[in-house]
């Protein structure tokens, strides 16, 4: 049994920068918006842990609020499509075989064969590169992903007895998906939210890394990257920090999207006993 | 079969309507109108017209999306604005560095994905299996913009085998050409080569599990035969669909890679054409990605009909 080591492995490594990004609201070591040129560029050391940028800003500070950038548009835009997928996922499996059905699912098919990155960077280059409308872009995108998911374990759910006896007790559709189908799909959209998670997160630091994500002088992963690009040559721990921080974030959520699977899907674990 | 092309045809039709509107949509939102937008701030009124007249502002929405569409039915994408040439022109010059930036990076992407999920598929539980597939983990976590600045640390900076970016153009020889390309090639294919290779190896252990497998080996199949006859072949369908959709994903994903090595493909293009406020190129650029993607996945469901009777009738 490895799944439980890597779950939790995948579940610390998400906590630790869950937390890194909460207390960046309190506490940062240094300010990541006062420019110390007198400190620039200085290697890792006690007084500046990480050592500091061109514009001798804290690298731990500044990754620290970074990871309050990033978390905040890669949930909030998971949020997107969970408050809309989910509810037109289920509506589409209570009226299963109907034209609505039909017509969400084709609509959900059409999102699926657009290249989301070019769409979302047609976005946010239209309306102005911020935050939200980078949480926009990639929270759109999650729509038809999250819509799929609750039809296709809805579906099967409506087929159950349990269902058919609610309905003969004289519950309405509405009723049914919310008390009674919703709580049974919860775990799949748990893992699935995980997965769309991560996701966000390299589709954030993408969107920043050409500059069409959070502005100047909020720090972000994706930025800090294109900042130290034309410093590579000298001092590539600039480049070096920011990415193993999103490797290690993304690594993080997806084990832990592994890790939640193989516990709460039944499917796999069936497959696995 | 007919029928079934049909149908999918239909459907990419409506698909290249929907994204037609869309980015006709998200264009036209734009507070205020293009034509200031494009020029700035301190245009004086008279240009602004005179560029409204020139884009074909001035007429209904319905009016204008139409010759919008129109045009690019016949090849004519408009004229950019800041290049003052046909938009087809700049498009031409840069897909001969796109396209074969996405096709490099499939076959790479291929070479790399099948030898990996194969070997592990067929390792399964072993130490070996378990380390390549903790390798493809941290292929798929790594942002291949990020994995394109080490790759330019590693083998630009250090060993000066590549250069940084850039190209040289055709003209300067092929393999110059695809030397400059292998770079960005490389940090393309190696998120979707952890992709693919994940699938491979789970392709064939279900394949292998399966009762024809079985038959196979109670008619007397060696072990090896049953499995390069039997197992590879039926394993491959899924692997099919996924690299036809990765090859839209590298398609798009090279406009971010294409930035980080300078060169002179669509991405380059869409993102000058953001930067100059240039939006007939944005427009149609971003219309031509979507045509090639949604045509891509055309092809691959077709080609997928073909070689799997069972698709051809319903779902």
């Amino acid at each position: 049994m490895r799944s439980p080591l890597l779950l939790v492995v995948g579940a610390v490594i998400t906590i630790f920068f869950v937390m890194m990004a909460g207390i960046s609201f309190i506490w940062t070591p240094y300010s990541v918006v006062d420019l110390n040129i007198a400190d620039k560029l200085l290697p890792p050391s006690t007084r500046y842990f990480l050592g500091t940028d061109q514009f001798g800003r804290d690298i731990l500070s500044m990754l620290m609020v970074g990871a309050r950038t990033s978390i905040g548009v890669a949930v909030l835009a998971a949020g997107i499509g969970v408050a809309v997928g989910v509810p037109l996922g289920l509506a589409a499996a209570a009226a299963n075989g109907s034209l609505f059905d039909e017509i969400i699912m084709r609509g959900n098919d059409l999102v699926f064969a657009f290249p989301s990155l070019v769409i979302a960077i047609l976005i946010t280059a239209v309306f102005g590169p911020s935050a939200v409308n980078a949480i926009l872009a990639i929270g759109i995108f999650n729509i038809p992903v999250f819509a799929r998911v609750a039809r296709g374990a809805s579906l099967s759910l409506w087929t159950l007895d349990y269902i058919l006896a609610a309905r003969v007790a004289g519950k309405g559709m509405v009723r049914i998906s919310i008390e009674h189908i919703f709580p049974n799909i919860v775990s799949l959209l748990i893992v699935q939210g995980t997965i769309q998670f991560s996701l966000g997160i390299i589709a954030e630091a993408g969107l920043s890394y050409v500059g069409l994500g959070v502005q100047p002088p909020t720090p972000s992963w994706g930025r800090m990257l294109a900042d130290s690009q034309t410093l590579i040559y000298s001092v590539p721990r600039l480049a070096l920090l920011p990415g193993f921080t999103i490797v290690l974030m993304v690594l993080g959520l997806n084990l832990l999207g592994d890790g939640l699977r193989d516990v709460l899907d039944p499917r796999v674990r069936r497959a696995r006993s | 079969m007919l029928r079934y092309a049909i149908t999918r045809l239909i459907s990419l039709g409506v698909s290249l309507l929907a994204a037609s509107l869309l980015i006709f949509f998200v264009i036209e939102v734009i507070p205020g109108d293009a034509a200031s937008f494009m020029l700035g701030l301190n245009a004086s009124p008279e240009t602004v017209v005179a560029l409204r007249e020139e884009l074909g502002l001035s007429g209904s929405l319905m009016r204008r999306y139409l010759d919008w569409t129109g045009g690019m039915l016949i090849g004519d994408f408009g004229v950019s604005y800041t290049y003052r040439v046909p938009v087809s022109e700049l498009v031409m010059a840069r897909i001969s560095v796109s396209l074969p930036l996405a096709l490099y990076a499939l076959i790479l992407t291929i070479t790399m994905a099948f030898p990996v999920g194969i070997f592990a598929a067929f390792n399964r539980g072993k130490l070996s299996d378990f380390s390549l597939m903790g390798v493809t983990q941290l292929g798929i976590a790594i942002p291949n913009f990020w994995f394109a600045m080490l790759l330019v640390m590693a083998f630009a900076v250090s060993l000066k085998w590549f250069s940084a970016g850039g190209f040289p153009g055709w003209e300067n020889g092929v393999l110059l050409g695809l030397k400059s390309l292998t770079l960005p090639a490389l940090a393309l294919a190696v998120t979707q080569a952890s992709i693919l290779a994940r699938v491979m190896r789970s392709s064939i252990i279900e394949t292998l599990s399966q009762d024809y497998i079985r038959t196979a080996r109670a008619k007397g199949l060696s072990r090896r035969q049953a499995t390069t006859r039997h197992a590879l072949r039926n394993a491959m369908i899924p692997v099919l669909t996924i690299i036809g959709l990765q090859f839209s994903f590298l398609l798009a994903g090279a406009i971010i890679i294409e930035n980080v090595f300078f060169l002179p493909g669509l991405g380059r293009l869409i993102f000058q054409g953001i930067t100059q406020r240039d939006l007939i190129v944005v427009e149609s650029v971003v219309m031509l990605l979507v045509f090639a993607v949604v045509l891509v996945n055309f092809v691959v469901d077709i080609a997928y009909a073909i070689t799997d009777p069972r698709l051809r009738t319903g779902r």
